[in-house]
């Protein structure tokens, strides 16, 4: 049944990343988005990561989903529906791509992968928490200086635009 | 009653025969209608008890029967159910300007956010759906999904009420979404848990003798956290004062100006449902879930389900108590209220809550 499953997040995982890239309308892309990201929410969930699954919903659905279709939305005009993407240097892209893809599976066969039992862990929240507090403090609070930095950044650019 | 004891449940029965797979799908499927038909009926109800309230508070009498033969029943009571029966027999209108395929996928996309959120709710001691460990977390973040349906919505009418209602809204649910998250993670810190059931638990016995040890009584700053909750909450399911995303006097009907029949159906379950889920979260991290309000006294399954359900229409009829008491805010007093009031508040409160975890209990 793990094994259904897994195969039904992977096939709903692929099949809208596939409409994300192929589609010639970016407001469909930006939906199919939606599903994908709930297809890797999914895997982390699968895997037991639970906390992480949600925080990928939270974070790519909750925000940056719906920044990408409000950008979409403001724009072009509200009137036209019609907005589509073409692309460009197909041949370079289509190098690109292989040589990734290349990449990418010799770096699979070639890890030696930590092999865990499939148990359900005690708590996964908790061991978070202790690492981002305690272990990993410092990285933790410069990243969130910057993030804020960011956020100040992104307010001035707004007003110097009024 | 957890999805894997309904899984065990049919694997048990008659149905055996159909194999761990086809158990884990059918117990999906009757999983999926109990939470439809509590929706549903939830939704029936609460649009009847709204338009009594609404016309007691304005002293009309509002929907009666109109006597032997015709329709509404005995004090109206039929008149949701023959107006649910018109809207599924209403012609289907998609405008020839919109976008045909997102005009149809939207409200499913904002039903499925509320929908989903039910499977994390603890309706008595044993009956919850999934008993998972971010439980409340999952709730909260589900909660996105109907963002997008409803800025698809408005995008996919072609209307620019529609995309007006649907940009109002969106802006008002992300920036009340984090007063509201704020307010919980006063209540998760004294926990030490996201878990529902976790929560629950946390609110046995009594404080000082007399109030039972729900979060709303255990300190200030929880106390303070329920109303900065529900305020936001009301907010969130799009509620009077806090309805301009379809301020009929300025947009007509704001997402769902387009929408009719069936679909539009979709709209007002979601919103009924979405307001069970956020008087359904407030009853369990601060009323004490499915704990009696005397503690000991009539507790057990069925006493749980009843005190959690009757916690929920509480806070349900409250919300309709105060759709119809207060006008409704302008845009920049809506900002202002969650910016400026409300998200104060609550940093205020959490850090308030961390201090007395700390050296008070």
């Amino acid at each position: 049944m793990a094994t259904v499953t897994f195969w039904l997040i992977i096939l709903l995982t692929v099949f809208s990343a596939l409409i994300v890239v192929g589609s010639s309308q970016l407001i469909y892309s930006a939906v199919a988005l939606l599903f994908t990201f709930v297809g890797v929410a999914s895997l982390y969930i699968f895997l037991w990561a639970d906390f992480i699954g949600v925080v990928q919903i939270v974070i790519y659905v909750g925000g940056i989903l719906i920044l990408v279709i409000f950008g979409i939305m403001l724009t072009n005009k509200i009137t036209s529906v019609r907005i589509s993407h073409t692309s460009v240097q197909r041949g370079a892209g289509a190098a690109a791509v292989v040589v990734l893809f290349i990449l990418l599976v010799t770096m699979i066969l070639k890890t030696p992968w930590l092999e865990i039992a499939a148990v359900e862990p005690d708590q996964t929240v908790a061991s978070i928490g202790k690492m981002l507090m305690i272990d990993y403090l410092l990285p933790f609070e410069i990243t969130s200086v910057l993030l804020l930095g960011a956020l100040i950044g992104a307010a001035m650019l707004a007003r110097r635009g009024r | 009653m957890t999805i894997t004891w309904l899984i065990e449940w049919v694997n048990d029965s008659w149905l055996g025969f159909l194999g761990l797979p086809g158990a884990f799908i059918l117990a999906v499927i009757i999983a999926g209608l109990a939470i439809f038909g509590l929706v549903a009926v939830h939704a029936i109800v609460a649009v009847y008890v709204e338009r009594k309230v609404a016309a007691f508070m304005q002293d009309r009498i509002g929907p009666m029967g109109q006597g032997p033969g015709l329709h509404a029943g005995k004090w109206g009571l039929l008149q949701t159910v023959a107006d649910a029966l018109k809207l599924l027999v209403k012609e289907d209108i998609i405008p020839a300007a919109a976008d045909r395929k997102l005009f149809v996928l939207a409200p499913f996309i904002l039903f499925l956010g509320a929908f989903i959120a039910f499977v994390a709710l603890p309706f008595s001691e044993s009956l919850v759906l999934a008993d998972f460990n971010v439980g409340l977390f999952y709730i909260l973040a589900v909660s996105s999904f109907g963002v997008i349906g409803l800025i698809l919505a408005g995008w996919a009418s072609n209307n620019k009420w529609s995309l007006y209602g649907a940009m109002r809204s969106a802006a008002q649910i992300i920036s009340y979404e984090i007063p509201a998250a704020i307010s919980l993670i006063a209540v998760i810190l004294l926990v030490g848990s996201l878990n529902m059931q976790a929560i629950t638990s946390a609110q046995s016995g009594t404080v000082w003798g007399i109030l039972p040890n729900w979060f709303v009584f255990q300190n200030p700053f929880t106390f303070m956290a329920f109303f900065i909750y529900f305020i936001a909450g009301i907010a969130e399911t799009n509620r009077t004062p806090f309805d301009i995303p379809e301020a009929e006097s300025e947009l007509v009907a704001g997402f769902h100006t387009e929408y009719s029949g069936m679909r539009w159906a979709f709209f007002f379950l979601s919103e009924y449902a979405n307001m069970f889920i956020v008087c359904g979260v407030a009853v369990v991290v601060f009323l004490g879930g499915w704990q009696s309000p005397i503690p000991g006294l009539m507790t057990g399954r069925i006493w749980g389900l009843f005190w959690f359900m009757g916690k929920v229409v509480f806070l349900v009829l409250i919300m309709m108590w105060i759709r119809w008491t207060f006008p409704r805010l302008r845009v920049d007093q809506l900002m202002n209220v969650s910016w400026k009031v409300l998200l104060p508040l609550a940093f205020f409160n959490l850090f308030g809550a961390g201090i007395w975890s700390l050296w008070l209990d």
